[in-house]
């Protein structure tokens, strides 16, 4: 159904040739993103939702005098070419100069292998391969009389960029993803997830096994007061927290508008915390270049807890003196660089032994809806979800109904006590960011509030 | 185009399907923001293709492209059809959509002024001159102000003979002022946060927000924001502004009342709902001055259409009716199942998504306290807070946490000390429950979200929410440690 690479490299090429030919009077900037996709949903056991679109879309940027006009289109002939430069250049014409404005990025050849995050039995995957794995989730769901409900999909991505100062840049990837809630219909549920540049490498029949234990094991919580405990947060849970801490704070604009936690040089969080971002490490989910086609390159964020650095794209960079680090996104745009490939280091520590010497505290399997409180401050509130525990004398003894929380993420991981030896690759429910992560124990985590017994009944 | 569509519902009836239906769609968006006294993004955009959506043997199937050509469209067909017997692979009882009547028919937004004919540097003038008065408040560090147009073309085809086109139009736009510290960030928004108001409608809404004569204020207020105390904490009296009210009913009434969230459809994604099927006509949702309908009809929402994407006419539903649960928004596939027909609220965010249940405009109706002043001076001892920050709430709807950009304390019936950082939480049928006094009809204002973000793949739709402004009683704020 997904057609592996739609455009072929020479169409490709010929396309931005011939957009880049028409731009005569500018300087121009071609971003091609092309996305054949599809995804099988399934809910009460069923699947209730199956998709599949394929779109490709070009953006075409002019600079001429520190002015800048933008324009796209999914029309790719050759009148749909000239009518997005003729938009692109109307803009231009009307637009006021600025000097801040962001330059087209130097031409800059990606050396990243052409296969990276590129598999083509992710390209190839058809809709009865989906509806397999969603079926052998729903198995494992009705195994523990668990309703399951769930999502698995398959994409591959294009991104080629083309500019007049040389730039010739391009990359395909492929992304398969699947995830499961079971739930038991009375507020027990459990959550798993993977993903992968490799449909083959999801076990959809382990995800479901992974999701039902954990809901059978949240039957009956009860409640637990709001305060600050100790915590063990699974992988899920951290990878939210540094999907959040990219948000708020990794960000070279975010750094120059005095709106990030990010003081640089300085120690902000424990020594045993070190975290980083990189686009072309295969354990994550490789991205080899990005919107302006500029090289990624490994940028190390959080070193032994001294902030070191943020990410930059064309413009930040250009403002600071350096190059840029590859993390733009379509130029120009008021929102500035993202780190979206984010990696932590790893402990010592199975997640069983780090409940050893907990008297009293919560075992966290993910988060719900966070969102920012307090961006300078590193302030998030959420709710925990699909999996809740009560920890006491150094064992998980029962399950608890979920607490919201109000937490400053770096006095959290100042107090780091153990950090998982494995980690585990998680993509982010809404933002494309990813983050492979170990399990945490943090000393101290502020509950803020609970959904009590009388509002669930 | 009639040919094509005719082929795709003709190559999917001949593939198997019970039922199909082609959306047509073509999107156009203009996005003008300055910032800090620069053209930051001058960017126009457009998007078109078509979406075939297929019943086969009661299992859906859906595929997209967007080259609207006669081989493409067959095999788009296919692939739907294709799609949906995969479906078939892990399904229960058969799909049955509503008995609604095919609507054949058409619709267009009302405007006064398309703003696609505006010139740009007119549009330009607007922005550089709000940016301006904030520039000149000293300690403002970052000042941005923006606007959007939409305007969307679709034509919508089934096989039981619905025939509509519609053509919707969207304005907006609004300005911030920040202001930053050694240790402090603060921001204040107009009309409000998340890039201001948005409306269906031409130019004439962007012109009626005059931004340049709000700016002066916003700005002023971001900076005194670094100097206020923070909002202190504890149980208080509180009363919501109309912005962040609409917010309000957003999250704890507009996603509960969602029957396809209702029915676990998005247990996967964001959550269910707290208003399960038991709760229609039996729970006590609010006070008996809390009244809620859902309203596709209202002028100038940005839930406000013609047509749904299933084809169903815009309507107007009472959702809660005296602080009673009476209503969900429903779909042809969902509204069978509480015994009714669809009330017309399945949209789609494009030519390449499927239709879903999506908010309409879920209003808070007006009450009986009379201005926002009237209801300051009703109120001995409270907090006021303006302007969403930042939200969250739980998987069912319940446990909610609302930030807002700023706050006053209420001593004897005035606005007295502005705080900073303001946030409030609760369970929302017992906030709602609290609610004891709403303003009246002049204070009452529908605002647009523009940023709703729903199912997987996730899309992202305008919605509507009118409210004015409203006092809670015994309402936990300023929550966590600072």
């Amino acid at each position: 159904m997904v057609e592996p690479r739609g455009w072929d490299p020479p169409a490709l090429e010929s396309l931005l040739t011939r957009v880049l030919g028409l731009a005569t009077d500018a300087d121009a900037e071609a971003v091609f993103t092309e996305r054949s996709s599809a995804l099988t949903r399934f809910a009460n056991s069923r699947i209730h939702q199956n998709v599949a679109e394929r779109d490709a879309t070009l953006r075409v940027r002019l600079v001429r005098d520190a002015r800048t006009g933008v324009a796209s289109t999914n029309r790719l002939d050759d009148e749909g070419l000239r009518e997005v430069v003729a938009r692109a250049s109307a803009t231009l014409a009307l637009a006021t100069p600025n000097p801040q404005v962001a330059p087209l990025a130097p031409s800059t050849p990606s050396t990243a292998d052409p296969g990276l995050g590129y598999v083509a039995a992710t390209a190839r995957a058809d809709p009865d391969l989906r509806a397999t794995g969603a079926r052998a989730v729903i198995a494992a769901g009705d195994a523990a009389h668990l309703e399951s409900s769930g999502a698995f999909s398959t994409e591959t991505a294009t991104l080629a960029v083309a500019n007049s100062r040389g730039m010739r840049n391009a990359h395909t990837v492929t992304q398969a993803k699947l995830l499961t809630v079971m739930m038991d219909g009375n507020g027990a549920s459990g959550y798993a997830q993977a993903t992968a540049p490799d449909v083959r490498a999801i076990d959809p029949t382990a995800l479901g096994e992974e999701a039902a234990d954990k809901a059978v094991r949240s039957v009956e919580a009860v409640e637990l007061e709001p305060g600050e405990y100790p915590v063990i947060l699974e992988e899920y849970a951290v990878a939210t927290i540094l999907e959040y801490l990219s948000w708020m704070g990794f960000s070279a604009l975010a750094v120059e508008e005095g709106r990030s936690f990010m003081d640089l040089g300085q120690q902000i969080m424990g020594p045993n915390v070190t975290i980083w971002d990189d686009g072309l490490d295969p354990h994550g989910l490789p991205t080899a270049i990005d919107y302006e086609g500029v090289p990624k390159q490994r940028v190390d964020l959080i070193s032994d807890g001294v902030a070191r650095a943020v990410v930059h794209d064309t413009a930040t960079a250009t403002r600071a003196g350096i190059a840029s680090t590859g993390h733009g996104l379509p130029a120009p745009n008021a929102f500035g660089p993202i780190a979206w490939n984010l990696f932590m280091a790893p402990g010592s520590s199975a997640k069983e032994v780090m409940l050893s010497g907990i008297e009293r505290g919560v075992w966290v399997t993910r988060f719900h809806y966070v969102n920012i409180v307090h961006a300078k401050r590193g302030i998030l509130t959420g709710m925990t979800k699909d999996g809740t525990f009560l920890i006491e004398d150094g064992r998980i003894s029962r399950p608890i109904r979920n607490l919201r929380f109000t937490q400053a993420i770096p006095e959290a991981f100042s107090a780091i006590e153990a950090i998982g030896s494995d980690t585990r690759l998680v993509a982010a429910e809404y933002s494309g960011i990813n983050a492979r992560v170990p399990a945490l124990r943090l000393a101290r985590f502020a509950f803020t509030g609970a959904t009590g017994t009388e509002a669930q009944d | 185009m009639q040919e094509l569509i005719d082929l795709a519902l003709d190559v999917a009836r001949t593939a198997g399907a019970g039922y199909a239906d082609i959306r047509v769609v073509e999107q156009t968006t203009q996005s003008l923001t300055v910032k800090n006294g620069n053209l930051a993004e001058a960017s126009s955009n457009r998007s078109a293709g078509f979406g075939i959506r297929v019943l086969v043997d009661g299992a859906w199937g859906f595929a997209g492209s967007s080259r609207l050509e006669r081989d493409e469209v067959e095999r788009t067909g296919r692939d739907a059809v294709a799609i949906a017997r995969a479906s078939g692979l892990a399904t229960r009882e058969p799909i049955v959509l509503d008995d609604s009547h095919p609507a054949v028919g058409t619709y267009r937004t009302p405007f006064r002024e398309d703003p696609f004919q505006v010139p740009l540097d007119e549009k330009l003038g607007i922005l550089f001159e709000a940016d301006s008065v904030m520039g000149k408040v000293p300690g403002i560090t970052l000042r941005t102000s923006g606007m959007e147009f939409g305007r969307e073309h679709k034509t919508f085809a089934s096989t039981e003979g619905a025939r509509i086109e519609q053509e919707l139009l969207t304005s907006g736009g609004g300005i911030e002022a920040t202001a930053v510290s050694d240790n402090e960030v603060q921001r204040r928004s107009y009309p409000q946060s998340a890039s201001g108001q948005h409306v269906s409608g031409g130019f004439e809404a962007v012109r009626d927000l005059h931004l340049a004569d709000n700016a002066q204020r916003m700005a002023e207020e971001a900076v005194a924001l670094l100097e206020a105390p923070q909002c202190p904490s504890g149980t208080m009296t509180l009363i919501v502004d109309s912005p962040q009210l609409a917010l309000q009913v957003h999250e704890s009434c507009g996603h509960p009342i969602e029957l396809d969230r209702v029915l676990g459809m998005e247990a996967s994604f964001a959550g269910t709902s707290f208003l399960t099927l038991d709760k229609l006509d039996n729970l006590q949702y609010g006070s008996e001055i809390v009244n809620m309908e859902a309203d596709a009809t209202a002028p100038g929402g940005l839930g406000t259409f013609g047509y749904d994407d299933e084809g169903v006419a815009a309507q107007k539903v009472p959702i809660v009716t005296d602080g009673r649960l009476v209503g969900y928004l429903t779909s042809r596939e969902t509204a069978p199942i509480i015994g009714r027909r669809s009330m017309g609220s399945s949209r789609a965010s494009g030519w390449n998504v499927i239709p879903l249940i999506r908010m309409t405009n879920v209003n808070l109706r007006p009450g009986a306290a009379g201005s926002l002043d009237d209801l300051i001076a009703d109120t001995s001892d409270g907090l006021f807070v303006s302007t969403n920050y930042s939200w969250s709430i739980d998987d069912r709807r319940l446990n909610f946490q609302f930030g807002t950009e700023i706050g006053w304390l209420i001593k004897d019936g005035r606005l007295t000390q502005m705080v900073k950082n303001p946030t409030y939480t609760g369970i929302t049928p017992t906030f709602w429950g609290s609610c004891d006094a709403i303003c009246g009809p002049a204070e009452w204002k529908l605002w647009g979200v523009p940023n709703c973000g729903k199912g997987e793949p996730m899309q992202t739709h305008g919605v509507g929410h009118g409210a004015a402004p409203a006092r809670f009683r015994n309402v936990e704020v300023g929550v966590g440690r600072w």
